[in-house]
């Protein structure tokens, strides 16, 4: 008699291991950045070309830092998950555990700089 | 009988064997612009930390975004947003079950790639 039920052992042994959970958090980061993207664009493209005062007003206003820093951290989210996506394809094993750890970290270390300029602009 | 016997097996079809078509153009070009990106965010973080930083260094940080250089990578980047926002938006469609035989998809394809363009060309010509 088997102790593990079928989809017990099953479990994690696909190309993705847990493909399910990746998929559906990819989902729900590119349903929020459908909403956020074309608003963000609006306000950073406003802010670009303006001189240093006009960046440091716009961004210490707090619909447009609220708004840079929500969508550049859900964007690193859906970045890093979607770049571990195609590392999965053409890196294994142990290279492929690098590259996924580099760019979690890479995309972390970019939204705390991003964050970290927008809490300064701001306040 | 213990040494490994090579196997000559054959090669599964991969990009230079398959022929081009719209589907398989627009699926790669998801993910070359969804990586791509990356590049437009460290130029668009730096400049941000810049301004946050010190006058000196935004003068820096936007005489490179308000360079050739800078005007090349955002607006690449732009029509990467616009390209990889209506394909995404196109495979959630996908994911419902919706638009995956051929004639649809194809038509799909040829919305993301005409679609990228028009919306690139409005965004710079509104802002």
């Amino acid at each position: 008699m088997r102790y593990l039920t079928d989809r017990k052992r099953a479990m994690g042994k696909g190309a993705g291991h847990t493909g399910t959970l990746h998929h559906w958090s990819m989902t729900v980061s590119a349903v929020a950045l459908a909403f956020l993207v074309p608003t963000f664009l609006y306000v950073f493209g406003t802010a670009l070309g303006q001189d240093h005062a006009g960046v440091v007003e716009t961004f210490s206003r707090p619909f447009p830092a609220i708004l840079t820093g929500l969508t550049l951290f859900v964007a690193m989210r859906h970045f890093a998950k979607g770049s571990q996506t195609m590392i999965e394809d053409y890196l294994h094993g142990t290279k492929g555990k690098m590259a996924i750890i580099f760019v979690t970290c890479l995309s972390y270390v970019t939204t705390a700089i991003g964050l970290f300029a927008l809490a300064k602009l701001a306040l | 009988m213990a040494q490994a016997k090579r196997v000559e097996r054959p090669l599964s079809p991969h990009l230079q064997i398959y022929r081009w078509h719209i589907p398989m153009l627009t699926s790669i070009l998801t993910r070359v612009t969804g990586n791509g990106m990356i590049v437009g965010v460290f130029l668009a973080v730096w400049w941000l930390f810049a301004a946050a930083h010190s006058p000196e260094h935004f003068a820096l940080a936007n005489a490179v975004v308000t360079s050739w250089f800078g005007d090349l990578i955002f607006t690449g980047s732009l029509w990467a947003v616009w390209y990889h926002y209506l394909a995404g938006l196109r495979h959630l469609y996908y994911d419902a079950g919706h638009g995956l035989d051929v004639p649809t998809a194809e038509k799909l394809g040829w919305a993301c790639l005409i679609g990228s363009v028009v919306l690139t060309i409005a965004t710079i010509l509104i802002i």
